[in-house]
């Protein structure tokens, strides 16, 4: 086991004039791991997610990521080139809305493809072959590569968008709701997925929803937010089974049982 | 392999006007390599308790788990999500999968999330199933819409799947039939064979005699003063 | 073709002099960072946009009174296009005017790359219409001009692979993408890609200038200018496999004329000059009179 976390988040605080979005927010992930955060609509979780993956700016705290080349540095104090170079190949980010998070003008090969070709893949019949790989891998027909993602169905749009982001070997994955709006048949085939993806690639992921469902078979870790705090945090079972803060207890309470 | 000490374990219902329930104080008790111990007591004793206290599932109140060396009650997620990779398995009486995946992969994941080989994990996970008497059509697919008796015997597969050195049963036998509870008797025959260290909790008086060397009556760890 | 006497009216080439000033600020910067574009704050002129407003601007800045100037549009002199810039500097400047290549010290054109090789003392003033070559991929321009200024340029490759997947081979047969020195990628302007090769390491100046799109940049002498392309889809500068009808040139870009409504066409020069020349030295194609 190493001793060096993959990322380690301290004391991150982002506020939206007078509101408190997420205060004082830290914590470490470990390579392989994968951490749910939850919490009602409001509580900070995305603005959470947000500040760490560098799309927002947070006020306070800083977020280390060991980078292959020079070990753990601060994402925060990196210049913006730095920064977009990490979330191009080190880094993915799987939006809610897969059309936030794919071009869908481009073909299914195109979407996938960019990302090898922002690092500089200059063959034309390796993207391919790697773009055919990789929808196969997410269990799109490769007879679709050239496919617009306008024709695809909401599921198929959502495995696209995993495709076009892992397929530059990422080791850090931020998902954002992943399964939200879709069918839960769908949504059991892509958690499916995810997980078998997360397992064979080693990747360690931040997973933010409100379905608590989805972090039982997901997460490794949870960590629970209510009004920008993080009220409770710890293994995914406990946290769910043996809810210790008063909040969590009324959120687990709360779930219907199927 | 198994050190309890001095463990209690206390429910705050903050929901419920803070009312603090003490369920278990100075549990003690200690499972070697290659042992089998039950524990016993009345409906309601906190076995189910203890056994997912030693999983790691609830949170101590005080008090010590040593398993394999790490304390679980200070042991960081990380180090317990390590632990039940590795070291301690857990049958619990209900099969929680995901939906779609079949049945011959959830018995493999535990192999696979040690890095063993798809082959290498479903043929083991075959094996397993075989012996369990699960009709191989069946292998592919979800055990969601298996019968209670099926899906008890895929979970006993995914728990031995992997030569564990710890392991929680929490009714093993429940719901089989006579052929395949003797699968399970001598599954953890085996087990123990092989030196495992396993805690278990079976209804079934006879189960418990075959393969069990002691008892612990749980009861003996209710708190004191409790009404 | 000489100069007509200048209308007394307009200041010269009817530019005032702050926004020449302006201009060639902006033309200096383009040249000093070629390939980047650089903003400016393109006048209305008198004609629509889409007819050149951004190269006249241009070459009303670069203008003397001593230059002769040459006007193409599609590499011919004398479409309307054409004339009417050609004209309109007449009336504004003064300047002396011609159509031949060799002869002229500023050539606006649209579309084309004169076929004659230029030389040192001249300057060659594209019409652009859109300036951003990420534009169509990537709509919003604060993040085109963070593209740019990062060099992340994969989503230019993105359009060539589309091209590809769906047509084969790389079917972008205009306005190719070019990359400068090794770090901008710029629009050289709706040119066919078979003038692309003439970009690179050319003596004349190259200024290109969007009148709507505000936007002016620029390659100095001898800059490197590389189409960009797949490893194993290498960049071609095509042209329709045939001689000139009239000129009987193997090695010009040709334009395809259909001549009735049987069918019947024949491919003649683009470049009028050229093709003028040519036959004045004796050469002949196939439907040449």
């Amino acid at each position: 086991m190493t001793d060096t976390p993959l990322l380690s988040v301290v004391g991150l605080t982002r506020r939206y004039g007078a509101h408190l979005a997420c205060g004082d927010v830290s914590f470490d992930l470990w390579p392989g791991e994968v951490m749910g955060i939850v919490g009602e609509s409001g509580s900070g979780k995305t603005t959470l997610l947000r500040c760490i993956a560098g799309q927002l700016a947070p006020e306070a705290g800083r977020v280390m990521f060991d980078t292959r080349a020079d070990g753990p540095r601060d994402v925060l104090r990196m210049s913006e080139p730095e920064r977009r170079m990490l979330s191009r190949t080190d880094w993915a980010f799987v939006h809610q809305h897969a059309r936030d998070g794919l071009r869908m003008g481009v073909s299914a090969g195109g979407n996938v493809g960019e990302r090898l070709m922002a690092v500089g893949a200059r063959n034309y019949a390796t993207i391919r072959r790697s773009a055919e790989d990789w929808l196969t891998r997410v269990e799109i027909d490769p007879a679709r590569i050239d496919d617009r993602p306008t024709t695809f169905s909401g599921g198929m749009q959502q495995r696209l968008q995993i495709a076009r982001n892992l397929v530059t070997g990422p080791r850090l994955v931020f998902m954002d709701e992943p399964t939200g709006g879709l069918d839960v048949s769908v949504q059991a085939r892509l958690l499916d997925l995810l997980r078998g993806l997360v397992r064979d690639m080693g990747l360690s992921a931040i997973i933010v929803t409100h379905d608590l469902a989805v972090v039982r078979l997901l997460a490794d870790r949870l960590m629970v937010m209510k009004a920008g705090r993080v009220v409770e945090a710890g293994l995914t079972d406990q946290v769910l089974d043996d809810p210790q803060d008063a909040y969590t207890q009324l959120l687990v309470s709360s779930v219907l049982q199927v | 392999m198994i050190e309890i000490e001095n463990l209690s374990k206390t429910f705050t219902l903050h929901n419920q006007g803070g009312a603090v329930l003490r369920v278990m104080e100075g549990a003690a008790l200690r499972v070697a390599p290659g042992e089998c111990v039950a524990l016993t007591g009345a409906s309601g004793a906190g076995k189910s308790t203890l056994m997912r206290m030693i999983y790691g599932n609830y949170r101590a109140a005080s008090g010590r788990i040593r398993i394999g060396g790490l304390d679980i009650v200070q042991a960081a997620p990380r180090e317990v999500i390590r632990l039940r990779r590795e070291t301690l398995g857990y049958v619990s009486q209900f099969l929680r999968v995901l939906p779609r995946v079949p049945t011959l992969d959830v018995v493999a994941e535990p192999l696979r999330a040690l890095g063993a080989s798809q082959d290498a994990a479903r043929d083991r996970a075959a094996e397993l199933l075989k012996r369990l008497n699960i009709p191989a059509p069946l292998w592919q697919l979800s055990p969601t819409t298996f019968s209670g008796g099926e899906q008890q015997r895929v979970n006993i597969a995914r728990g031995f799947a992997h030569p564990f050195p710890a392991l929680l049963l929490d009714e093993p036998t429940a719901s089989l039939d006579a052929a395949n509870r003797a699968v399970v008797l001598s599954l953890i025959d085996e087990a123990k064979a092989r030196g495992a260290a396993i805690i278990g909790i079976f209804h079934d008086e006879a189960a418990r005699a075959r393969v069990c060397d002691r008892e612990i009556d749980v009861s003996a760890f209710a708190p004191k003063a409790a009404a | 073709m000489t100069g007509t006497v200048q209308q007394a009216d307009y200041n010269f080439a009817y530019l005032d002099e702050q926004t020449k000033r302006m201009i060639r600020r902006a033309l200096l910067k383009a040249l000093a960072v070629p390939g980047y574009q650089v903003p400016f704050a393109s006048r209305e002129m008198p004609m629509p946009y889409g007819w050149g407003t951004g190269g006249v601007q241009v070459t009303a800045s670069v203008l003397t009174p001593q230059d002769r100037l040459k006007v193409i549009d599609q590499g011919a002199d004398d479409t309307t296009n054409a004339v009417s810039i050609r004209r309109f500097f007449e009336a504004t400047a003064g300047v002396a005017t011609t159509t031949r290549t060799a002869e002229a010290t500023v050539i606006q054109t649209r579309h084309r790359i004169p076929e004659t090789p230029l030389r040192d003392d001249q300057i060659l003033v594209y019409q652009v219409p859109i300036p951003e070559p990420l534009r169509f991929l990537e709509p919003r321009e604060s993040e085109t001009r963070k593209m740019h200024a990062l060099q992340e340029y994969g989503l230019m490759h993105v359009k060539l692979y589309e091209d590809i997947a769906r047509h084969g081979h790389i079917a972008t047969s205009y306005a190719y993408p070019v990359k400068v020195e090794g770090h901008y990628v710029m629009d050289p302007s709706p040119i066919p890609k078979f003038d692309n090769p003439k970009l690179s390491d050319c003596p004349a100046i190259q200024l290109f200038g969007a009148g709507r799109e505000q936007r002016i940049y620029a390659l100095p002498p001898h800059t490197k200018v590389v189409s960009l392309d797949f490893e194993d889809h290498p960049f071609e500068a095509s042209r329709a496999d045939h001689p000139c009808s009239l000129c009987g040139a193997t090695d010009t870009y040709l334009d395809e004329v259909i001549t009735d409504d049987a069918g019947g066409r024949m491919f003649i020069c683009s470049d009028t000059d050229h093709c003028e020349a040519r036959r004045a030295r004796g050469h002949r194609g196939k439907d040449a009179a």
